[in-house]
């Protein structure tokens, strides 16, 4: 029998039934689907993790200063002003894994358009503050070192700040704003970053050189950095390196001694997107887990199908085989039975699995995310199913005796 | 010219347990092309076991048998499917037409496995139906059809591969009066088309349609003997 006669043969085995097909077809098109929404879901979800920790910056560290401690009540980090100017020219200098450094003064200030004002986070730093936060201008120009020398009363303002002082889609360049009185050329606007994992708002904010900061908003220890170090490593793996590195800087410019607590801390922001990627892939692999049991399930329910078929189509069997069907023929329909309901029920599967991780991706506003490779491993499943799945039946059909067969009552 | 069907001291014993069963016991007999013969005899007779073994669907125990002069008795499964395929057609006591498939696909089922196309498959089992008067019902399925047509459409099946003989196994025993003779008639024009066609029956009606009479008893031939066949009636 030609192998389009097999698969005419079975297809119409099959639509003779076709309450049963679709049925039977029914448990691997909710396996298969199942497998498919949870991969998408999975690797939506961490694709997610993923861009909030790219938006929070890139091979991210954070150097705060230490905690001031006064009557044995330990203060908390960044209490205690540790950090000087120097040590962040010695980090930038001297540590072979950094690649850049900024400082990141803060202060919580009025700002006030001609007409409207906000409160607000003001931050003071330098040009690389933007290249570590990995944060882009959408209109008009970033200050740089000139303006830091200069102390030059210019600001860059989050989308947020424009929102709320002028209106959505309102282009300040150029326009001023005061701050505690004193006038700030707008110059640049930040491209808008959303949320962090926190859900603090990124675009609600001000950045201006920190030379400026410290004559104009706050002025601080002469000496000390009043906030923390932003640092980028200059790779993703260098990260530990650059943490280390800058802790060995740190201690010996701080003259602490063996054993001595520091008087800083270096936060590595990469560790902790790694372990939410890692919790994130884990809960994918779960998830897929828990839907392949369902293919599984799927599975079986196509041998069950197929066997109560062949018991129940012994003298059709009976039949094929008086009229000239070798073993092999009727071995082949059986299987090709099998494998066209699998590979049906796959398909739709599919397309149900994707439609359904495309919902939810859009309600939690989460990427979607296809892989090729999802697609091929589907199919392949669910073929894989129908042939395992369908061999046993159509093994018992094809070993039957055809005398037998014909006399089955 | 040998015979088309020739059993040399056949025997068929089953074994179950203790006891063996003889179903059958030293058979021999030839029949040659284009003959009608009737198998007779009562249930337990060996009559249909004679019938699987020359219908290639069992082996003799002991004995020779040779279809159209070849030995078929120690060939094997997939060469006894192509005989089945090319040289015998089997028509059975229900029918067993596939259900909610067209006449004529059931009568496509033999071509379905020897390699014929479909434009050809469709052809052949056209006029096949034709041949048993059924062309006007090709796309009823077997519940819209009567037993008599039903049976009909089986014969179709049988004939469509040109076979060089027909095996009938108590064809008229689901049929009424009417429908058996009918049957009965179409039977007799496909011999004197040249079909060799070889009846198992205990109906002696149907029984003296053919021109020769095998009675058997206990698996063993108890009369052996030609006969002026009845017509059937109309």
């Amino acid at each position: 029998m030609s192998p389009l006669a097999i698969v005419r043969v079975a297809g119409r085995a099959l639509v003779r039934n076709k309450m049963r097909s679709a049925l039977t077809s029914l448990g691997i098109v909710i396996g298969v689907g199942a497998v498919i929404a949870m991969v998408a879901i999975g690797e939506g979800a961490r694709r997610r993790v993923e861009q909030t920790f790219e938006a929070m910056g890139t091979n991210l560290l954070v150097v705060l200063p230490g905690s001031a401690t006064s009557g044995g009540m330990m203060g908390g980090t960044g209490t205690q002003a540790t950090l000087t100017w120097a040590d962040l020219a010695a980090i930038r200098k001297e540590c072979k894994a950094v690649a850049a450094a900024a400082p990141l003064l803060r202060a919580g200030k009025v700002v006030q358009s001609e007409d409207r004002n906000w409160t607000t986070s003001i931050v003071g730093t330098s040009p690389d503050y933007q290249t570590i936060r990995n944060w882009r201008i959408a209109r008009g120009h970033a200050f740089d070192d000139g303006d830091v020398e200069a102390s030059a009363k210019v600001v860059v303002l989050g989308e947020t700040v424009v929102d709320r002082l002028w209106g959505p889609g309102y282009d300040p360049i150029g326009q001023s704003v005061r701050i505690q009185a004193i006038p700030f050329q707008v110059i640049g606007v930040l491209e808008r970053k959303g949320q962090s994992p926190v859900g603090q708002d990124y675009d609600d904010t001000i950045l201006m050189p920190y030379t400026t900061f410290q004559t104009k908003i706050t002025a601080g220890l002469g000496g000390y950095v009043n906030g923390a170090i932003f640092v980028s490593a200059v790779a993703p793996d260098q990260t530990e390196r650059a943490q280390d590195e800058i802790t060995n800087l740190l201690r010996d410019r701080h003259h602490l001694l063996p054993g001595a607590d520091d008087d800083f801390s270096v936060r590595n922001l990469s560790e902790i997107a790694a372990a939410q990627q890692q919790g994130t892939a884990i809960l994918t692999a779960l998830l897929a887990a828990i839907a392949a049991v369902s293919l599984l399930v799927g599975g079986i329910g196509i041998m069950n199908i197929m066997l109560v078929s062949v018991t129940e189509r012994t003298r059709e069997i009976g039949v094929r085989m008086a009229v000239g069907a070798r073993s092999w023929d009727v071995l082949a329909q059986f299987l090709a039975e099998a494998l066209a309901l699998s590979l049906a029920g796959g398909m739709i599967g599919i397309i149900l699995g994707f439609a359904a991780a495309y919902e939810i991706a859009a309600h939690f506003h989460w990427p979607f995310v296809i892989h090729g490779s999802v697609l091929l491993i589907s199919v392949g499943f669910s073929a894989l199913v129908g042939i395992v799945f369908g061999f046993f039946p159509a093994r018992k059909a094809a070993r039957l005796d055809p005398i037998e067969a014909l006399r089955f009552e | 010219m040998s015979a088309l069907i020739e059993l040399e001291h056949v025997s068929k014993v089953y074994v179950s347990g203790e006891t063996e069963v003889r179903a059958l016991d030293d058979v021999s007999l030839a029949v040659p092309a284009g003959q009608f013969v009737a198998v007779m005899g009562a249930s337990g007779s060996g009559k249909s076991t004679l019938m699987n073994v020359i219908g290639c669907l069992d082996r003799p125990t002991r004995g020779i048998y040779r279809l159209a002069g070849r030995a078929v008795g120690d060939l094997p499964p997939n060469e006894l499917a192509r005989i089945r395929n090319r040289l015998l057609g089997f028509v059975f006591q229900s029918f067993n037409l596939l259900p909610r498939t067209s006449a004529r696909e059931n009568v496509e089922l033999p071509l379905l496995y020897s390699g014929v196309s479909a434009r050809q498959r469709a052809a052949r089992a056209l006029a096949a139906l034709d041949r048993v008067g059924l062309a006007d019902r090709a796309s009823h399925t077997p519940g819209q059809l009567s037993g008599g047509q039903q049976q009909r459409v089986a014969i179709a099946r049988a004939l469509v591969n040109d076979p060089k003989l027909i095996l009938a196994d108590e064809p008229t025993g689901q049929l009424d009066s009417h429908a058996s003779m009918d049957l009965m008639r179409l039977m007799q024009e496909l011999v004197r088309g040249g079909i060799t066609i070889v009846l198992v029956t205990h109906e002696p009606d149907i029984g003296h349609c053919a021109e020769r009479v095998i009675a058997m008893r206990d698996g063993k031939v108890i009369s052996d003997a030609p006969q002026v066949p009845v017509k059937a009636a109309a």
